[in-house]
């Protein structure tokens, strides 16, 4: 298949965007939710 | 959580075969051969993308009439998606151009208007990221995703307006447009899967967004319980003196 690094790069990129943003946004929401839960039971304490 | 575990492999599934469909269901096409199956990936980014914008630009219409939060959760969350629709664009048409036209890239009018675009909203969120109070970012935001969107009709209409090295369009385009019967429903089930993901992800975001709210509201709750604690702390002590 003639030029068919360039499409393998095109389809790589595809998913390689669409997958590292899926495990940034489920990352940060990892992250806000520990941080509720820490600022939840300052509120507790007060 | 189940169900967005179902969905997620279900999305991925669609995907897969969309690019199986892509890569092996698909006519060859008789003048650039293989590499122009990347017009399945690339035409549905921009899909994707320009169906994101126009959700934000509701949005933030919205936000500046009624002054609700979610509206804002909802055009950065749009921005977010949309740019990364956009940058998968911006990869994948210069990697379709390289053996195709024999560069990389050109300044004309189709490909520098969508520059500016992700310029734009790249910007707004490099924006919003040096804002501090939320009504200020959310109200200044909203301000400039309306006159960012300005640019998306232009983007849409340039190769209609104006003579490019980019193709015309094969869809909606004039009489010489078109696609082979086999190649529009394989594009139509990619346009389908891709679209899918962006609205996953859209939705992800907008709960990261909607999370990121609740944060603020708790450190609210927070400094407004300290801030009254202190001022009865200091009327007791000077009720003592």
């Amino acid at each position: 298949m003639k030029n068919f690094e360039f499409l393998f790069t095109a389809w790589m990129v595809v998913w390689a965007a669409f997958f590292a943003y899926e495990v940034s946004v489920a990352r940060r929401i990892s992250q806000v939710r520990k941080e509720i839960e820490s600022l939840k039971q300052q509120l507790n304490a007060l | 959580m189940r169900l967005r575990g179902a969905l997620t492999i279900l999305i991925a599934g669609l995907m897969f075969f969309a690019g199986y469909a892509a890569l092996f269901i698909a006519p060859d096409e008789k003048t650039m051969h293989a590499v122009q199956r990347i017009f399945y990936f690339h035409l549905p980014s921009w899909i994707a993308m320009f169906s994101a914008m126009c959700v934000v630009f509701y949005a933030n219409v919205a936000f500046l009439t009624t002054r609700q939060r979610k509206f804002d959760a909802l055009a950065v969350s749009g921005v977010e998606v949309g740019v990364l629709c956009c940058t998968i664009g911006l990869i994948t048409g210069p990697l379709w151009a390289r053996p195709v036209w024999g560069i990389w890239w050109t300044w004309d009018a189709r490909l520098t208007t969508t520059f500016i675009l992700w310029i734009l909203y790249v910007s707004y969120l490099l924006l919003r990221g040096l804002l501090e109070d939320p009504e200020k970012k959310a109200s200044l935001s909203a301000i400039f995703g309306i006159f960012a969107f300005l640019d998306v009709p232009l983007v849409y209409l340039s190769n209609r307006l104006w003579r490019t090295q980019h193709p015309q369009p094969v869809i909606a385009g004039g009489s010489n447009s078109g696609l082979d019967p086999l190649m529009g429903k394989v594009l139509l089930l990619c346009v389908v899967a891709v679209f899918c993901v962006m609205v996953l992800a859209y939705i992800d975001r907008y709960r990261l967004e909607l999370l990121r709210n609740e944060v603020d509201e708790l450190r609210f709750a927070i400094e407004s319980r300290n801030t009254a604690a202190a001022s009865v702390s200091g009327a007791a002590a000077r009720k003592v003196s």
